[in-house]
């Protein structure tokens, strides 16, 4: 290949005719820029989502009461209703497969207005009722101070975790927060930490806007009673998420005396479930992308290779002269089909690094936003599968230049030389 | 050198049969200067394209330098050619985007000489034909005879045997013509067998042999010594025209 004659011969021959040259490497290299771009777009949706989800116990599985829809037992349908602490009590002792179960109150009584009070500052937030065990199902990180635990629980403290948000709001910039107190819907909470959500599926609005209290504390202090509005539940090494979840929904309504062939009442999901969900869809967009990509190269090197039968018709004539001076069908069909790799290669190359580029442009821009809030990321193509592709264009590069040569070859020299 | 013997000729054209050599028989030797001639369609360049192994025949044998040519792969020919024989046409056929030098040094490629080597020996064979100066122009920027002299050049690099030229001068005018011959003869007192077709008497007339052919046939050879009565006998012709 390191033959500096035949790159001299083949670099003239572009050269001869520089626009007929780029505008048959453009096809190919529009191909390959295409695929690079969709994959790396699709790629990047895909990481957005996942990265929203993938910091999820995987073995998570989240309920929630809706009104029921069938009537039964001489309930009409449509009746509210509500967890309560004797189903907390009952799971904890009796159903072995849970390995962490949090329950949660919304506070949806406490949510109207600006809730949150601070001397002359007011916010409008979430108001949560979480145990400790929440932030092992959906992890949080506390930036400042700690995150809730125990104590907090079993004492009722009077003590909340805050979001982002809340703390830009209620607080000034140099304030530490942790040890200030913020009047919650008339009641006052001591902050202890400030937390970084790393999951980006809230249950009921931004997480970044959200005081976290201790569970107890709530039912208390707001009169919730002994209701529970959500649990939060991971399944013991050994137990599909989804049986556990089946399990429950089972007992939840003979609890609450919901017809067992009510399918809204007990509502909830796994994370098991939109995982797969998830990676089917992606899986699908990817595959969808190498089949537009590879259609849009396989048209850019079908290009090529009608534009090298249309340069073997133009050189005729001079195939005609090599041959009578001497060339052999070899040497002509290596001429041509190296051209034709060359000129694919090439532009392949370029837009493969213009692809590649870009992404990474793209990504740079994407950095420099605020990452949580977007669900597009990392827009990326690997290293593989640029390989893989240039490997593709190559061979296709052979088989686009081998035609031609064929047909250049089955051409008579005499006849060729003759051809004016 | 070369021997031919009953060679038959013709071509498809769609249904029906072009016959265009009916049995050619002709020796020519070694360092023998012979021309072509005959009227178009007599079936001239077919036969110098069968002994410039450009074209294959039908029937009879052929032996060029005590080798049968017949049924050759087109490496084979190729090779043959390459180291044989030298082309030189009507329409000189240089590679456009080649300059003077490099199109002469073209069958060395072939041959696999390296590039040093064989752009030196193109030099030599340009400064031979007095093209010295315009080694590195392209063959648009040359003038007919200019561009045949680069072409007998090229022909001439691979030291042939043979040279076959198609109507070498059929595109210049009459003094570069003449020049062009005075070179054909020079190339042939060097040794070298020169084989031309042509359709112009004059041209004809400064070969040592001529070859009529007539409807694919040898209708006439007309030897060196006979050829001052061939030439009474042309401007005869062209008085009477």
């Amino acid at each position: 290949m390191l033959d500096l004659d035949l790159w001299k011969e083949i670099i003239s021959a572009l050269k001869k005719n520089r626009l007929r040259s780029f505008m048959t490497a453009f096809g190919v290299f529009w191909g390959i820029f295409m695929l690079i771009i969709m994959s790396g777009a699709g790629k990047a949706l895909e990481n957005g989502v996942m990265d929203g989800i993938k910091a999820f116990a995987s073995n998570s599985a989240f309920f929630w009461s809706e009104r029921t829809s069938v009537p039964y037992k001489g309930f009409q349908r449509g009746r509210n209703w509500n967890y309560n602490n004797q189903d907390l009590q009952y799971i904890r002792q009796n159903v072995k497969e849970v390995e962490y179960i949090s329950p949660r109150l919304f506070g949806w009584r406490e949510r109207a207005g600006d809730n949150t009070i601070r001397g002359e500052k007011t916010g409008s937030f979430n108001i949560y009722g979480d145990y400790p065990d929440y932030f092992k199902i959906d992890p949080w990180t506390p930036i400042k101070g700690r995150l809730l635990n125990e104590i907090d629980v079993k004492q009722k403290r009077k003590v909340c975790v805050i979001g982002e948000r809340v703390h830009e709001v209620m607080f000034d910039n140099d304030e530490d927060p942790i040890g200030q107190y913020l009047k919650v819907s008339g009641v006052y909470f001591q902050v202890v930490g400030v937390i970084h959500p790393e999951t980006r599926i809230g249950f009921g609005g931004q997480k970044e806007e959200t005081i976290i209290i201790p569970f107890t504390t709530m039912q208390q202090a707001y009169n919730y009673g002994d209701e529970i509005h959500f649990f939060s539940i991971t399944s013991e090494r050994g137990t599909p998420v989804s049986v556990l979840e089946t399990k429950l929904k089972a007992l939840f309504k003979e609890r609450h005396n919901i017809a067992p062939d009510d399918n809204q009442a007990v509502a909830s999901f796994n994370i098991e479930v939109e995982w797969k969900k998830y990676t089917a869809l992606f899986n699908g967009i990817q595959l969808l992308t190498w089949i537009v990509g590879i259609g849009t190269l396989f048209a850019g090197i079908i290009g090529v290779s009608n534009i090298m039968l249309v340069i073997i018709k133009e050189r005729t004539q001079e195939i005609g002269i090599q041959r009578a001076i001497g060339a052999t069908p070899a040497k002509i069909i290596k001429h041509i089909v190296a051209e034709s790799v060359f000129l694919t290669t090439i532009a392949g190359y370029i837009g493969l690094s213009l692809g590649v580029g870009l992404l990474e442009l793209l990504n740079f821009a994407l950095e420099q936003g605020n990452p949580d809030e977007i669900f597009f990321r990392r827009p990326e193509f690997s290293f593989d599968m640029a390989m893989l592709a240039l490997f593709v264009l190559i061979i296709s590069g052979i088989f686009a230049g081998l035609i031609p040569a064929k047909r250049a070859i089955s051409i008579k020299p005499i006849d060729a030389i003759r051809d004016e | 050198m070369i021997t031919l013997n009953n060679i038959h000729k013709s071509y498809e054209m769609g249904s029906s049969k072009l016959h265009v050599l009916k049995g050619i028989d002709l020796t020519i030797d070694k360092g023998e200067f012979v021309s072509i001639m005959g009227s178009s369609g007599s079936g001239k360049s077919t036969l110098l394209n069968i002994l410039g192994m450009l074209d294959n025949y039908d029937q009879g044998t052929y032996h060029l330098n005590g080798m049968h040519i017949v049924d050759m792969s087109e490496k084979k020919a190729a090779k043959l050619r390459n180291e044989l024989v030298g082309f030189v046409f009507q329409s000189f056929n240089l590679i456009s985007f080649k300059n003077a030098m490099e199109n002469v040094a073209l069958p060395l490629y072939y041959k696999g000489v390296k590039r040093r080597k064989r752009n030196m020996l193109a030099m030599e064979y340009l400064d031979k034909l007095g093209l010295k100066e315009w080694a590195h122009h392209m063959p648009n920027e040359l003038s007919g005879g200019q561009k045949q002299r680069i072409a007998i050049a090229r022909a001439l690099i691979s030291k042939p045997q043979v040279i076959f030229a198609d109507e070498p001068t059929g595109a210049l005018d009459t003094s570069t013509s003449y020049e062009v011959m005075e070179i054909m003869k020079e190339i042939n007192n060097e040794g070298i067998t020169v084989i031309l077709v042509t359709h112009e008497h004059d041209i004809a007339a400064m070969t040592q042999k001529i070859i009529r052919l007539k409807d694919g046939q040898i209708d006439q050879i007309i030897r060196n010594g006979d050829l001052s009565e061939f030439r009474y006998k042309y401007s005869k012709e062209l008085q009477t025209a």
